[in-house]
């Protein structure tokens, strides 16, 4: 295994782009909306292309633009078809993020002939080539450190509002705090987050960065604030994690496998995922087992 | 213009297109604590929520002390049915009631010292002093509600109203909610309680509200609860009097929607 400066950037980016995720997925999850995470991962797709084929460059502002109304349209028709249609929450998001994702998909590839857009790093994002920059410090980093900046600062100075609206919406509207206007705001930053996090870790694997880290540190907190600095850490120790084992141990293993020893080194985006879920079923046993073995120590809260 | 804590005027709530509540008119009398008694799905949460604005409501009026709600928020409490939450969120029994205060508190300050004690305070009423730290995963149903409670005590409001506080608990809640609700009277407040208990009502309430998609009665629980009132109310599934049964075949009575 060779360490490079490449190395450090790739794990720099996984890292800020992992925690950027994990603060709105934490709320997303207390709200029981892990799935609205989903969906609007995918379905900013459309977006993107709509922002592409207009703008006509690879600019980043139409493609915010075009991608956070397409994740607030996700929000608003999926509760419109959940209530007129009288489905459940999960069949109404199905429906509205699949057909995105797919019209998202037919767009990228019209999209393709005029600028230089390529479907597979829009689903699996291209962490080693973005980190390829003339810059002392690569652009994707500043841009997922700003991200993850943002999403920090707004948690903290909302924090009593969307603890609040996620525990018992009902209350907050009747004491005037407009539970609905902040579930919007979580919807919106979602979709600017999930932007952000699509050039480095793809979108499809947006969705292990919003929830794992989140659902990881439901096990080891009592507490919304300490469930929320769980996350990070989650986040921080899959991306480091996983770059370690996309460029040693699964290449070799892999390699062995399957007799192959050319694999070089595996997807680092790939991996971190991999490498987050590993962690949290981890912790999952190992609550288990404290459970069963040494419930004295369960009771103590983190 | 009323004083009344709280005035209905002609609400009409639909729901999916089915009418939930006709016409429903109603007066709560400050200082008094009032029942409101139905059958299920009679409305009695539905008249709850759409006064408090948490459901849309077809039409009607809705006053709190003579003024819509935006601008008496504060004199006004409302403790939801105890099942609409999750018990398993990571938060302090603490933590659930200073959310009352969150409003006072204002926009993007975070809870301090002197809010935690009033917090505490609120649950030292409710006798759940000892349990500020808990998550409330870890307690039991009945001081679950009484959480609930202590987070509307904490708003220091005038009229409460409350869903289903009854529901299920243990004796010891029961008590500490009946202590509750005449210390809230003795310091000129007003509650109103959905409830769901026909033994009950007269002893705990001082007037009552029988509703059945429509309000059927209203007053003192001592003229209201009289056998026609009641049977108006729940018509043929009240087994609970002996007058019901014979009108088991009246046509017209309300059915199990």
């Amino acid at each position: 295994m060779i360490w490079t400066e490449l190395d450090t950037w790739i794990v720099v980016t996984g890292a800020l782009t992992a925690m950027a995720c994990a603060v709105p997925g934490v709320f997303l999850l207390l709200n029981k909306q892990s799935m609205l995470g989903d969906a609007i991962s995918h379905a900013v797709l459309p977006g993107l292309a709509i922002g592409f084929l207009v703008s006509g460059t690879r600019d980043p502002l139409p493609m915010l633009i075009g991608a956070v109304l397409a994740g607030l349209f996700t929000g608003v028709v999926s509760g419109v078809i959940e209530r007129r249609g009288r489905v459940e929450t999960g069949a109404s998001l199905g429906v509205v993020f699949c057909s995105l994702f797919a019209l998202g998909l037919i767009l990228i590839r019209i999209a393709a002939d005029h600028v230089d857009l390529d479907p597979g790093c829009v689903l699996y994002g291209a962490l080693e080539l973005a980190v390829i920059d003339s810059a002392p410090v690569p652009r994707i980093v500043w841009q997922s450190g700003a991200i993850l900046f943002l999403n920090l600062a707004l948690a903290a100075v909302f924090f009593k509002e969307l603890q609040l609206a996620a525990f018992d919406p009902r209350f907050a509207k009747a004491s005037g705090i407009p539970s609905g206007w902040i579930h919007q705001g979580l919807t919106i930053v979602t979709a600017l987050t999930t932007v952000v996090a699509f050039e480095s870790v793809g979108s499809i694997l947006v969705i292990a960065m919003l929830i794992v880290p989140g659902a990881t540190a439901m096990l080891l907190s009592r507490r919304v604030a300490g469930v929320l600095l769980w996350s990070l850490v989650v986040a921080l120790c899959s991306a480091v994690l996983g770059h370690l084992l996309a460029i040693s141990v699964g290449p070799a293993w892999l390699g062995w496998l399957t007799g192959h020893n050319d694999l070089g080194s595996l997807s680092s985006a790939g991996m971190m995922a991999a490498s987050a879920g590993g962690i949290f079923f981890t912790f999952l046993a190992a609550s288990r087992l404290v459970q069963r073995f040494l419930p004295s120590l369960q009771k103590r809260t983190l | 213009m009323s004083t009344h804590p709280l005035e209905i005027r002609s609400l009409n709530v639909a729901y999916h297109r089915k009418m939930v509540l006709w016409d429903a008119d109603l007066c709560i009398r400050p200082g008094r604590s009032t029942a409101i008694v139905g059958p299920n799905g009679a409305g009695k949460s539905t008249l709850l929520k759409a006064a408090l604005g948490l459901i849309p409501a077809a039409s009607g009026e809705v006053l709190f002390y003579g003024e819509p709600l935006k601008k008496v928020r504060s004199r006004v409490a409302y403790v939801p049915q105890r099942e609409s939450v999750d018990w398993d969120f990571p938060v302090s029994a603490r933590d659930v009631v200073a959310m009352g205060l969150y409003k006072k508190i204002g926009w993007c300050l975070p809870v301090r010292a002197r809010h935690k004690r009033m917090a505490d305070e609120a649950l030292a009423d409710v006798g759940l002093a000892d349990f500020a730290g808990r998550q409330i995963s870890q307690l039991s149903g009945g001081q679950q509600q009484r959480v609930f409670l202590a987070r509307a005590l904490a708003q220091k409001a005038e009229l409460h109203l409350m869903d289903e506080p009854f529901a299920s608990v243990d004796a010891a809640t029961e008590q500490a909610i009946l202590t509750l609700l005449r210390r809230l009277k003795d310091q000129g407040g007003t509650v109103v309680c959905v409830h769901h208990d026909l033994d009950t009502v007269a002893e705990y309430f001082d007037d009552v509200v029988l509703l059945n998609m429509r309000v059927v009665a209203q007053g003192p629980a001592s003229e209201v609860l009289t056998p026609d009132n009641l049977r108006k109310t729940y018509g043929a599934r009240l087994t609970l009097l002996d007058e019901a049964v014979v009108d088991l075949s009246r046509p017209g009575a309300p059915r199990e929607s």
